[in-house]
This record gives structure tokens, sequence and C-alpha cells, in this order.
């Protein structure tokens, strides 16, 4: 068996951190090697330097047993190897075959682009590895499996033998995933060598033949993924055993706290992406919305937050008419938000722990004075308080600048900040995204500490086993609608996936 | 996860911080001026002469010493000192106001109607004028901040095109006032004027005045407003993140607004002093003064604090004031024009040395890790 | 509106003055055209440059120098040609300044144009001192010459820049990569494109392309070059770009309206109605209809997507 890909004592380091630590990774030819990790773990960063994107410090790598030099992305693609990222680099603008022929344009005897080529080519190999695209649509029309499916055929037109996936179910539907899974196990007939980044258990059970795992940027091992466990990968993944289900005491529900009837928002551009939505939310439970992003998550959160307007609708707090009140009244309602992109709505990174623990009632009392003069010392205590309940490990205390944090730490900060309002309702979004296991942990038993509070919690999550896991009643969207709410105990993961189907989208070329 | 391998001495931190990073590009930008000066073949110790006259009153070629420069630096320190907090005070909240031209110009005009065509009672007059000319900036100051939080219209084109047109208004409402000429009006009632006789005794009969005064307040005001209050808390927020502030339930159109109008008022006042200041008369202008422009490197070399902001505008007063020295030393005046583009283009740099640290604690990490 | 009374008025006469206006508008146009699409193409390659005035400025100083100069020392008819090169190249390579800031040094884009304004008001007047003793270049006695019809070359060349640019943009390999540079510059470097340097080819066709105009409205509208010679149409030509929502044909409508704006001082002297205003509400007027257009059409959903901020390879 000759190793299709050799990485020898592969060291990486950015400012501050060890990204990889003396890594080795060897992949079979035409195997379906799973790269397992948490985040962080430098999965990423490895195949980044296979791919050409970064060099790496020291080590080798060799391809079919040739040492090679793979300086930047245009050498790793004449060596074969192609990557399917995890934030797609697809130019929204473009359509899906100027995306896949960008680089590599077929130009006529004059050297002007001859899209009428291009489109062919795509048509062929689009047909050839049953990869369903539409060539002449806009890319920001299509959806996110359709696009996952050009990120592809940008490699296979580009002649790859090795093609990388980072994180390809982070965006999929159940259904997807098993559309993608057939994909992968294609394409290994086809005599590609897959490898698969990725820190969900059951994928690679699924698809892997072998499995390595990287734990803060070193080798841990590699196994035969048919003889390991996923509570066998799970610990090696973490270094420790991993408790998976949350242990939860039953529901205490009391009345409706938050009434939403008919909700339609739109979104940036002015598509209506809520459309006429509906559900109520009472004391002491969590109602989680299960559904691929983009069905219209944002767009609910967003006006019941008050960032975005509402078109249709209303909104009731308590019995309080907020559909159209400002962002400060709902706060001041008991409204409260922790949010999905904690960088861009959750904190001010050049602000101080302190300033950011006070970002919702800075303007009143005990921390504004008279004439409107703030009063650092109060806020200042008050923050250490939340430094010390929440476990918030900073270096320099409350005066620490919040772009400073650990991810984790810093949704925490978040998190400490919200629930120290003492809000009637808690809208999250995706609280657990990007954290590593330990953070995880502590978030979910966080949300259901004030659930038993008696807090009424909304959950908006992408991870259909978080939606399991935490919520008492569950509703799915689709499309920006709603197709069903169940209890949590009456529904399977199965059915909300069909569900959250319901009505998508055109999916691109049904040839 | 992260091993945080960065050792920072003391001496990295002195060199890395702003304040050291200012006073870098200023000699960088001095350094390139006096190159220039003397590629194209004049003495650039002439210009260095001609500054240090103006800063201390000490004439090096004949040893005589008039302390009316002195005077006149500090004075010409104020208009460019008020501009600067006009831009410092939009930036701290985020936006770019390159505006503070057309702010100037409005305050100076108003001054000037009100100066002329006001009340001739004693105290009232000036304050009258002066306050005409801070709300007429904040008003200009204002619409920016509207049309940029409402409309999205970017504020580096809109107040371009407001400065020219505060210009042009400008002329158009001068040449009406009584006794108006082509470049100049009437002259003011005693009343209206700000000038300190005891300023004048001691310096010279320079033309140093009561703005010198408004000027303090106005910084002191800057720096309670940002450092202490609510409202200075909103408005940094908006500035340094404007999406988690308006998530967090800061009014963020108004703080924009408010900071627009405020740095606005800034500059209406540099307006104002300048218009009632120093001479007997009201001016038709034909040209900008440039002070409003100046602003911008002000607040830059100063990184818009107050202290550095009132460090650089004096740099800034000192320069202009030594211009006519210059030119009579067979240097071109426009060098001063020349080094403070240079400083504003070297700011850059700031980027440039953050980048700097980066690479060199990689090296850093890089040499531990194979040490292993 | 003009038109109306040019009806009113007995017709004939009046639309024959409002067609030949035509060639002081399209003189007026030309340059705030040409600098605007060097804009729209610095832009769409990610970079904004707001510098676009300062440029122009050093391209217009450099051409009238060079144009007085060669005039002195009896260049003929080339001279003209050989000026416009002059300020097209010198207005490229004070780009290059904001290039380095912008591309290599992470910099904020708007404080470095900021810088290079500042700085070109002082070169411009610094240089005419030290080669004229003045504060302003020394008259030129023949600048640019009309053709039959009474269009300046200028027009021309406006109408093959877009053009150019047009076919680069859209039609060459090449354009599309810059798109691509502006829209999702990861994107692109994950295909092997190298973005600095096609920013960097952006940039100095920006600076170019200003140097050039400069010295089309020093050649074509005055004789000297002095600190008034710009007057703020480098920024109206960064409002065409913004309003002409980052498209050639959008932009070269844009231009074509403020320039006509611009153009009226001209055009109202020959209706007596409109000649009695003082000259400054016409001076007022193309920064008005800027201002006026932007917030009616301002569609900042229409930039690059990647306008203005620095590109740092792997951080996505």
């Amino acid at each position: 068996m000759e190793h299709a890909i050799e990485m020898i004592g592969i060291t990486k380091t950015f400012p501050g951190v060890i990204a990889n630590d003396n890594v080795t990774l060897e992949v079979a030819s035409q195997e379906v090697h799973a790269l397992l990790g948490e985040n962080g773990a430098g999965k990423s960063t490895l195949m980044s330097i296979l791919f050409g994107a970064y060099n790496a410090d020291s080590g080798t790598i060799r391809i079919h047993g040739n040492e090679v030099d793979i300086k930047d992305p245009n050498v790793a693609t004449e060596l074969g190897i192609g990557m399917v990222h995890q934030h797609f680099k697809l130019v929204h603008n473009y359509t899906v075959t100027e995306n896949i022929v960008l680089g590599m344009e077929p130009k006529n005897r004059l050297g002007v682009l001859d899209i009428r080529q291009a489109e062919k080519r795509v048509a062929k190999l689009s047909d050839m590895y049953g990869l369903r695209v539409d060539p002449t649509e806009l890319v920001e029309n299509i959806t996110v499996g359709a696009q996952q499916r050009v990120e592809i055929l940008k490699t296979l037109y580009r002649n790859a033998k090795i093609i990388i996936f980072d994180e390809p179910t982070a965006v999929l539907t159940p259904q997807e995933i098993d559309e993608l899974i057939e994909i992968i196990r294609r394409l290994k007939a086809e005599g590609k060598t897959i490898l698969l980044i990725t820190h969900k258990l059951k994928e690679i059970k699924a698809v892997a033949d072998r499995c390595t795992v990287l734990r803060r940027g070193k080798y841990i091992g590699t196994v035969d993924v048919s003889t390991a466990t996923e509570q066998h990968l799970a610990e090696m993944m973490v270094g420790r055993a991993v408790q998976f289900e949350i242990e939860k005491q039953p529901a205490q529900i009391g009345d409706v706290v938050l009434s939403v009837r008919n909700l339609s928002v739109a979104d940036g551009l002015g598509n209506l992406k809520l459309k006429d939505f509906s559900v109520d939310v009472h004391r002491g439970e969590i109602v989680g919305i299960a559904g691929v992003d983009g069905n219209g998550q944002t767009e609910l959160l967003y006006g019941l937050s008050g960032l975005s307007p509402v078109v249709q609708g209303t909104i009731l707090l308590d019995g309080n008419d907020i559909t159209h009140a400002t962002i400060r009244r709902r706060i001041e309602l008991g409204l409260g938000h922790i949010p999905e992109d904690r960088q861009r709505h959750g904190l001010v990174s050049d602000f101080t722990i302190s300033e950011n623990s006070v970002l919702k009632n800075y303007y009143k009392a005990p921390f504004s004075k008279k004439y409107g003069i703030l009063d650092y010392e109060k806020i200042d205590a008050d923050a250490e308080d939340l430094i010390e309940q929440f476990d918030i490990r900073a270096g320099r205390g409350v005066g620490t600048i919040a772009g400073s944090l650990s991810g984790g730490n810093q949704q925490k900060v978040i998190v400490a900040r919200e629930i120290h309002l003492s809000p009637h309702v808690l809208l999250v979004a995706q609280p657990t995204r990007g954290l590593d296991v330990g953070a995880i942990e502590y978030i979910r038993h966080r949300i259901i500490a004030e659930r038993d509070k008696g807090r009424a919690i909304l959950l908006v999550s992408f991870e259909l086993d978080e939606i399991m896991n935490l919520c008492d009643r569950i509703a799915t969207i689709s499309k920006g609608a709603v197709v069903g709410i169940f209890e949590q105990h009456e529904v399977t993961e199965r059915e909300i996936g069909m569900m959250m189907m319901a009505g998508a989208k055109s999916d691109g070329g049904e040839a | 996860m992260s091993t945080n391998l960065k050792k920072e001495t003391l001496a990295t931190r002195i060199l890395g911080s702003d304040g050291a990073v200012s006073v870098l590009v200023v000699l960088l930008g001095f350094l390139v001026g006096t190159i220039l000066v003397g590629m194209v073949g004049r003495n650039p110790l002439n210009m260095y002469k001609a500054i240090l006259q103006a800063l201390s009153g000490y004439n090096i070629d004949n040893g005589r010493m008039n302390v009316r420069y002195i005077g006149e630096t500090l004075n010409y320190s104020v208009p460019f000192i008020l501009c600067g907090f006009s831009m410092a005070f939009a930036a701290r909240a985020g936006l770019f106001n390159i505006g503070g031209e057309g702010q100037y110009i409005m305050g100076m005009t108003v001054a000037q109607i009100i100066g002329l065509l006001g009340p001739a009672v004693t105290g009232l007059h000036w304050i009258l004028a002066i306050t005409g000319a801070m709300v007429v900036g904040a008003f200009w100051g204002g619409i920016v901040g509207i049309l940029k939080a409402k409309f999205e219209v970017s504020e580096v084109v809109s107040t371009i095109m407001l400065n020219y047109v505060a210009l042009y208004l400008s002329r158009i409402i001068s040449l009406q006032l009584p006794g108006a000429t082509t470049y100049k009006t009437a002259n003011y009632p005693d009343t209206a004027l700000l000038n300190n006789p005891f300023f004048r005794t001691i310096t010279n009969n320079s033309m140093l005045n009561n703005g010198f005064f408004l000027m303090i307040i106005a910084v002191v005001v800057y720096w309670f407003i940002m450092e202490k209050t609510n409202l200075g808390f909103g408005l940094r927020a908006t500035g340094f993140n404007r999406e988690a502030a308006r998530c967090s339930g800061i009014p963020v159109v108004k703080s924009i607004a408010i900071s627009m109008a405020i740095a606005g008022a800034f500059a209406g006042l540099a307006g104002g002093i300048v218009a009632l200041g120093s001479f007997r008369y009201g001016r038709v202008l034909s040209g900008m003064d440039n002070y409003g422009f100046n602003g911008i490197a002000v607040a830059l070399v100063g990184n818009n604090t107050a202290l550095g902001t009132m460090l650089a505008g004096a740099l800034f007063g000192l320069l202009k004031n030594s211009q006519a020295l210059m030119q009579s030393k067979q240097i071109p005046k426009e060098i001063t024009f020349i080094i403070q583009g240079l400083i504003v283009v070297f700011i850059a740099l700031r980027a440039a040395i953050a980048l700097y640290f980066a690479w060199r604690s990689k090296r850093q990490l890089q040499k531990e890790v194979l040490k292993k | 509106m003009a038109e109306q009374e040019a009806v009113a008025e007995g017709g004939v006469e009046k639309m024959s003055t409002l067609i030949g206006m035509i060639p002081s508008i399209l003189m007026i146009v030309s340059p705030i055209l040409i600098t605007a699409i060097g804009g729209m193409i610095c832009e769409k390659s990610g970079v904004v440059n707001i510098a676009l005035e300062g440029l122009m400025g050093i391209g217009a100083c450099a051409a009238a120098s060079a144009h007085v100069l060669m005039e002195a020392a009896g260049v003929g008819m080339p001279s003209i040609w050989l000026s416009l090169g002059i300020g097209a190249l010198i207005g490229a390579t004070f780009s290059a300044i904001h290039a380095v800031a912008a591309i290599n040094l992470n910099a904020d884009q708007t404080i470095s144009g900021t810088g290079i304004n500042l700085l070109a008001d002082g070169v411009t007047i610094f240089a005419a001192q030290i080669l004229f003793r003045a504060d302003r270049t020394r008259e030129f006695r023949m600048g640019m010459q009309t053709d039959a019809l009474g269009i300046y070359p200028t027009a021309y060349i406006a109408l093959a820049v877009v053009a150019i640019a047009w076919f680069v943009l859209y039609k060459l390999p090449f354009g599309m990569h810059l798109r691509a540079c502006g829209e999702h510059p990861h994107a692109a470097d994950s295909v092997g494109i190298n973005v600095k340097k096609i920013r960097y080819i952006a940039v100095l066709s920006s600076g170019l392309l200003a140097g050039l105009a400069g010295g089309c409205i020093v050649l074509t509208q005055t004789i000297q070059y002095t600190s008034n010679t710009i007057n703020g149409r480098g920024f109206i030509a960064l409002a065409a770009v913004s309003f002409g929502r980052w498209r050639p044909a959008g932009v070269a409508f844009a231009a074509f309206l403020f320039g006509t704006a611009q153009a009226f001082a001209i055009i109202a002297n020959n209706f007596p109605a409109l000649r009695v205003l003082p000259t400054e509400v016409f001076n007022i007027l193309p920064y008005v209809v800027t201002l006026v257009a932007l917030v009616m059409f301002s569609g900042k959903n229409y930039a690059p997507r990647a306008n203005g901020k620095p590109y740092i390879k792997g951080a996505s």
C-alpha cells in the first residue's frame, strides 16, 4: 500500500501559538482518511500547509513517495491536491461556471474569455461525477449544498487526485449529509484519495477508513475506524472521558412570557426571509429552533432583538407589545440576547471586560451617577464578581481587553453579562460555536441552570444534537416558515431532518 | 491551548507605544523634508533657524529676541488644536471628519455676521458671536452625521462637498454684509472682539487673544465628555464596534449625529475665534484657510487623545508661524505642507509597526520551538 | 429647464446654442470621467483611493510645468502629448506611495489617501516655487487645440479609456481576476491569483489615469497650474464611482451628470435670465448636485465586498 501523502514532523507557529507541533500524517492511496480534533487542535492548519496556503516552519512532505515543497496553492494544484473549504471561497456575484474556472479560464485565440467553452466543460464534469449544478446560475442564488458541489467541482476541474474536505457537514441538513457521503464514496471509487477534516464522530464512522487524531497541536494517534468506538475517538480527541448527554430535570413550565405571532422579517437586501412565524415560549422551558442556516433563523433573532425592523406580525413580551420598540426598550423590558456572531454583536473587542459587562446598562444607576458621569469603581467591582462567578480566565482581570480573550472566555463574558441582567426571556444563538469541549459543557450547563430558574429560553442552533439535548420543545424552520412544533420526546432526529428539507429551494440543475 | 511565549520588555512597550510612534513619524517627516530642501539646493539649516525663531523669538543670526513670535505661535496653535479636536472627536466615534474646513468656514461666517450686525453690548456681543459659530458648526457637522447614519452616505465625500458649498456660501453672504469689499468687510465694533490687552503687552503686540482660554476650556470639555460620561461611553462603543453597540441598545444613529455635531462645533469655534480674535474686520474668503484639513493631521499625530492633540496642534502652529521667516530665507513655505503630508502618510507606519512586532514574536517563538 | 426655455424663446437659434455647448460640456466631463474610471478600477480590486484629488493635482502640475518648459525650449506640437504622458507617469509614481501603504503595510486606506492629498498640495506648489519662483507654474502660450467640431482630443481619450476599461474588466481573464480580488480576495488567492500584484496594478492605473486627467484639465481649461486648478474634481470623480455603482456605464453617466453641473457656469452665460445670479451660485452647483445625487441614490450595497479592507493571508 503506497502512501499518497506523508507529512512528517510538521511544525507551524503563529504569533503566540504553536498550531502544529511535530505532527506526522500518513494517508494511503484511495482511502478516506479522517482528521479529527477539537476546534483549535491544528487540523485546519495542517491541511492548509498541505494545500499551500501556509508554509510549514519545519518538516517534510511527500506525495506518492516524492518529496515536494508546496510553496503556494498553485503548486498544490499542480500536484493534484484540491481543497473544499469550510467557508466557501466563492465570489458571490459570479456564476457557477465563473467560480469554477477562475484562475484557469479558457480563452480564445485573441486571449478573450470563452465562457461558452467553460460552461460546456463544467456541464461535462458535473455529469461525470454526478454533481448537480446549473452552470449559469449566480452562486449567491443557489443552496448551500449546491455551493459545496461547486467547491468540489473546482477541485475536479483542476484534475485533483487528492481532495481535502474541511468540516464539510457543518452547513448541511441530515439528507444533504447523506448525499455528501455518497459523493465521497463515489469519488473514492473513481480513484481519488480523500482527507476529511471534522469533529463529527458519526460521520467518521459512516464513511472513513482510518482516522488520525490531533489535540492541541500534537499528534495523538491513528486508528482503524471500523474497530474504534465513538467513545474512544472522543476520548482521544479531548484527553479525558466525555459526557455526551446532559442530565437535566424535567421542565417546570409556567405561563407564556414571549409570544410571537405571524412574524415576517426581511433580510438586508429586502427579501422576506421569515414568513408568518408564530411560536410561544413559556417560563422555565427551552424552545429550540431547528433548521439549516439561511432559512430565516437569523431574521427571526434580528426581528425579536430589534436589529431588523418587523414587516408584519407582533411580538409580546410579558404582555408588552415590543414589535416596533427600540432595542434599548426591549432590553429594559427583560429581553436578553446571546448573539450568533460574538465578535460582531456580542462584544466590543477594544473595550475591557468591565466596559463590555455594562454595555447594556451603563447609563443606569449604580453605574451612572448624577449628570451622566460614570462610576468606574462600581463597574469594576461588579465585573470582578462576574469573573469569579463564571470562571473567566483573563490575564489582567477586569481590565483585560476583550479581544485578547480566547473564544470560550469571550463567550463566557457575554453569557455572564446577559444572565446578570436577569432577563425574562433569553434569546440564544449558536452558543457553543467554535468552542472547545470544556467551554461547550460549561455553557450548556449554564443554559439549563437558567431554564431551571424559570427563565424562558429560545435557542437557535445548527447542531441537531445540541437541540435534541437541551430543548424541551422543538420548532423546525424551513424557508422562513414553521414546519412543525413538537415536544422533544415526540420526535426523532430523522424526522426533524425531513422537516428541515420541506419546501427547500431549487437545488440547481436537475439536468 | 495557546502557548504565549512573547516576552514584553519595558523597552519594547515604550517603543511600541502610540506616543513613540507619533514622535517617530514627526521626526521622519522632518528628515525627509530636510533632505528635500537640500536636494533643491537650499540650505536646510535656514529652515530650522526659522522654526527656532518662531518657537522662542530668538533670532540666531543677530542674537536678538522678540517675544512676539512666541505669542503668534501660541495664537496660530489655537485653530489647529480645535480643528484637531474636531477630527479626533469624530474619530473616536468611528467617523472620518474631513469636513472640518467647511464647519470652520461656516463658524467664521456666522461669527462675522453677528460681529457686524449683532447687539453692541459688552460681554454679550462676543459670546453671542462665538456661540453662533459653534451652533452653525454643529449643524454643518450634524448633517454629515445624519447622512451617514440614515442614508449610508460616505462621510468622506459628503464632507468634501459641504466644504466647497460652505466656501461659496460664505462668499455670497459676506459680500452682502455692510461695507464689504471683495476681500474684507467693515470693521467690527469693539464689543465683538476677543482681544486681550494683557496678552498684547507681555507678548510685544502679538495677536494672542482670549480665544486661547476658550480653546483650553474646549479641550477640558472634550476630555471630560469622552472619558467620564455616559455619552462618551456610548460614542466610544459606537466608534469601536457599531453593530455591537447597536445590539446593546446604544442609539447608534443618534450617537453618530451627535458626535459629528460636536465635532462640527469644535471646528466652528475655531472659525469664530479666527474671525474675531486676530483682525478688526471680517474677510471675504477667496480660498480655504486649511486649518480644517490640517486638523486631520493634528488628530492623527496626537492619536485622538487630549494631550497628544494639543501638542500636535502646537507643533503645527509653530510650523505655520515659521513660514514667513522661511520664505525670507529662500525656503519655499510649502515645505511645511509637505512635512505635514508626509507625517500623515507615515502614520501608516502604525500598522507596519504592528506587523513588525508580530513578525518578531513569531521569530522568537520559532527559535524557542526549534530549541526543544 | 434649459431646453424648455430654448423652445419658448424661438427654437432653432437656442437649440443650436445648446448643441454648441456640447464641446464645452465634453471638455469639462472628460477629465472627471478619466479619473472616475481609474478610481473604479482601483476600488474594484479592493483598494479605496481618495487620493484621486491630489494625484490629479500632481499630474496637472507636472504637465503644465513640462509643457511650459518644452515650449520655451522650442519643442513644437509634440510637447502637448509629451506633457500629458509626463503628467500620467508622475501621477502613477505618486500613487505608488498609496499602493505600498495600503497593500504592503495594511494601512488605513482613508488616512493614506488623505496624506497623499496633503502631500500633493505641498509638493506641487513647492515645485512651482523651485522651478518658477512663484506659487503657480508659468503661463504657457498654447494649450491643446480642438478639432474641426470644436471638441478637444481629451473627449476621445476619455471615450477610449471607458471602452478599454470595460473590455479589460469584462472580457479578459485579467479583469475577472481583478474583480475577484475586490469581491473575495481569499477565493482569488486560493486559486493562485496574486492578489497583491493585481491590486498594485489597479492602484498604479488609477494614479496614471488621474495624472492624465489632471494634465487634460490644465491643458484644455486654463493656462497654468495653481492651487485652485483641481478644486474638488477628484472627489467629484470619487462620488461618480459610487453613484455609478462601480460599473463603467454607470460611472460614465454619473461623470457626465456631475460634469454638466460643473459646466453650468459656462452654459448659463448663454441665457440672460440666469446671468444675473452671482457666479458663486454656479460654483456651488456641482457640489450640491453631487451631494443630492449621493443621498438619493446611494447604493453601498453595490460596492465590491472587500473594498477598503487590507488583505491578510490566511485570516479567513
